[in-house]
């Protein structure tokens, strides 16, 4: 396993929405090593200390040109000053880091993810269908807005999208969980699983809708990370069994059965 | 040879062309090839760090403070970032003496740098057992004795805070351990060098200075402290200043060598520190963003030492001008 520490170009910025931007990095060390569901820490400013953190972001998608992409919502100082970056600057990643999703069992998976926990699922969606499989993917987001620039990705890679917004404004009227309980995989799927990012409540209902259904489940989790790398053991998640897995090493995906839900 | 100025100060200029700058320095008994070591708690059991750093270039590696029973840590959220630093209640979260023995030490004692462990308990008792089950292993350099914990039998008041309490500890360390003791001071305090001295004279070969400030961030909309403890320690650039004001005071008080801690982001920082007093120093929360921090801090100071025509760097320690 290797991680790199590299100042990269950055050779494009998108505004998908009002808040939501994409940026897209020539890393083509991290990019080739990369694993659905793991994540990168990015420098927000050049110079100075404050923000003095870096933030980290679930890779989005990678391609054979070595480039990668985040997609981000402004939420605060360094999610602001990340998304004023020029293309053609150089901006310090840290990556591939953490533990992706696990690929290799199911031959039927759901993908679903809600808000800016698409940006995930589309890496993995890909991975998915290069082996040769037909994932069914449910994306929800609060309105219509936030939802509809990123379908096109999705539909690019062949598999059929089910949206759902919370105001009805595109898609289905309601949440992700109200697709997913009238999913029902094929009798014969063997090891069938469910991924999902999104904010906790989602991934919580989800959850409980699985352990209904029998099928195993995949949370990506976010937390507050200092270093990313496991070192500074500050992003703590509870654990079913008691004490603490953290987010940056053990995760950022984990099998939702080994995590504390309060549900 | 004329000798050489830095800001008023001479130095003996190194004969010849040599790029080679003497970096070494001794910690008691203890000697490493350069001043610069990692913070216990910034750099995990240094494996975390392989892929960015070239361990062996390092003068020394502090471990993540390890407790006589492994502890859980505190509930998240354990970190916030504030101005310029950030605040952190991990709770000293760590797997207990035994683990970090048989599993981690095995992998620290090849990495081919010295391995200093910072130590950490709730009694006088305690920091004894484990520092004299650490005695045992022979690959350890040096210990780090943490007295910013809570002393359970005195009602909860930090052996950091008591000059009796820490030297006491310092004293019941040193009776068993074989490497040399590494007393790490808690800023907590009304006056810093009065605990220097007291673990000085219990017996301490060096001190470490400074750990975190005590802090607190509140989260407005929410009407919420940040973290889940309520209080954490603040580190980063932001306690520079304050950690080099006490490295300096301390330095002026003890004979001991001193170790400067606190905000060191850079070669720069560092030389101050080192012109302040402090005989080594110690690179933290800068290794959480920039995790080649401490090795490139090594490179800095060679490189300036070299421009600047420094034979060696104990010619440099403690040469501030104060006019």
């Amino acid at each position: 396993m290797s991680q790199f520490q590299q100042n990269v170009e950055l050779i494009r910025t998108e505004s998908m929405t009002r808040d939501v931007v994409r940026l897209t990095f020539h890393a083509p060390d991290i990019a080739a090593t990369a694993h659905p569901g793991q994540f990168i820490m990015v420098q927000t400013t050049t110079t100075g200390n404050d923000p003095l953190l870096r933030r980290p972001f679930s890779i989005h998608q990678v391609n054979n040109n070595g480039a990668l992409q985040i997609l981000f919502k402004v939420l605060g100082r360094g999610t602001e000053l990340l998304a004023k970056r020029q293309e053609g600057e150089f901006v310090s990643l840290l990556g591939p880091l953490g533990k992706g999703f696990t690929l290799d069992n199911g031959d039927a998976s759901c993908l679903i993810g809600g808000g800016m926990g698409i940006a995930p699922m589309l890496f993995l969606a890909h991975s998915l269908r290069r082996q040769g499989k037909t994932p069914t993917v449910i994306l929800g987001a609060r309105t219509g807005d936030e939802l509809v620039p990123l379908l096109a990705d999705f539909q690019q890679l062949g598999v059929v999208v089910q949206a759902v917004t919370n105001d009805g404004s595109f898609g289905s009227h309601g949440f992700v969980t109200d697709i997913f309980k009238d999913i029902h995989f094929p009798a014969h799927s063997i090891n069938p699983i469910v991924y999902t990012c999104g904010p906790r409540p989602m991934m919580a209902a989800i959850f409980l809708q699985c352990q209904h259904k029998n099928l195993s489940c995949q949370v990506s989790m976010e937390t507050t990370m200092a270093c990313g790398i496991g070192a500074c053991l500050g992003c703590a998640i509870p654990l079913k069994s008691g004490g603490y897995a953290h987010v940056c090493a053990d995760g950022p995906v984990f099998s939702a059965k080994d995590l504390l839900w309060n549900l | 040879m004329e000798p050489v100025t830095v800001d008023g100060k001479a130095f003996a200029p190194r004969e010849g062309n040599s790029s080679q700058v003497d970096l070494r320095v001794n910690i008691g008994s203890l000697q490493l090839q350069n001043p610069v070591m990692t913070a216990s708690g910034t750099f995990g059991y240094a494996r975390e760090f392989e892929d960015f750093v070239n361990l062996q270039r390092l003068g020394a590696v502090v471990v993540k403070g390890i407790s006589l029973s492994p502890r859980a840590g505190n509930p998240p959220p354990r970190v916030v970032e504030t101005a310029c630093g950030m605040l952190n209640a991990i709770g000293l979260e760590n797997v207990g003496v035994e683990r970090f023995i048989s599993d981690k030490m095995p992998n620290l004692s090849v990495l081919g740098v010295p391995v200093i462990v910072n130590i950490l308990g709730d009694s006088v008792e305690e920091y004894q057992e484990i520092a004299r089950r650490l005695a045992e292993v022979e690959s350890i350099a040096a210990i780090e004795v943490n007295i910013s914990c809570p002393n359970v039998k005195k009602g909860g008041v930090a052996f950091g805070t008591d000059p009796q309490m820490a030297a006491a500890v310092t004293q019941a360390v040193k009776g068993v351990s074989r490497a040399p003791v590494i007393v790490k001071l808690s800023p907590n305090v009304t006056d810093i060098s009065l605990m220097a001295r007291a673990v000085a004279e219990a017996g301490a070969d060096a001190v470490s200075l400074i750990n975190t400030l005590i802090g607190m961030a509140i989260d407005l909309p929410t009407r919420r402290p940040r973290l889940a403890n309520v209080i954490g320690g603040l580190s980063g650039p932001a306690i520079k200043p304050v950690a080099l004001r006490m490295v300096y005071q301390v330095a002026q008080t003890v004979s001991i060598p001193v170790i400067g801690v606190g905000g060191i982001a850079s070669a720069d920082d560092a030389l101050e520190f080192l012109l302040a007093g402090a005989s080594a120093v110690q690179v933290g929360t800068a290794n959480l963003v920039n995790p080649r921090t401490s090795e490139e801090v090594v490179a800095g100071i060679s490189a300036y030492f070299r421009q600047h025509h420094i034979a060696s760097v104990r010619d440099w320690i403690g040469a501030l001008q104060v006019s």
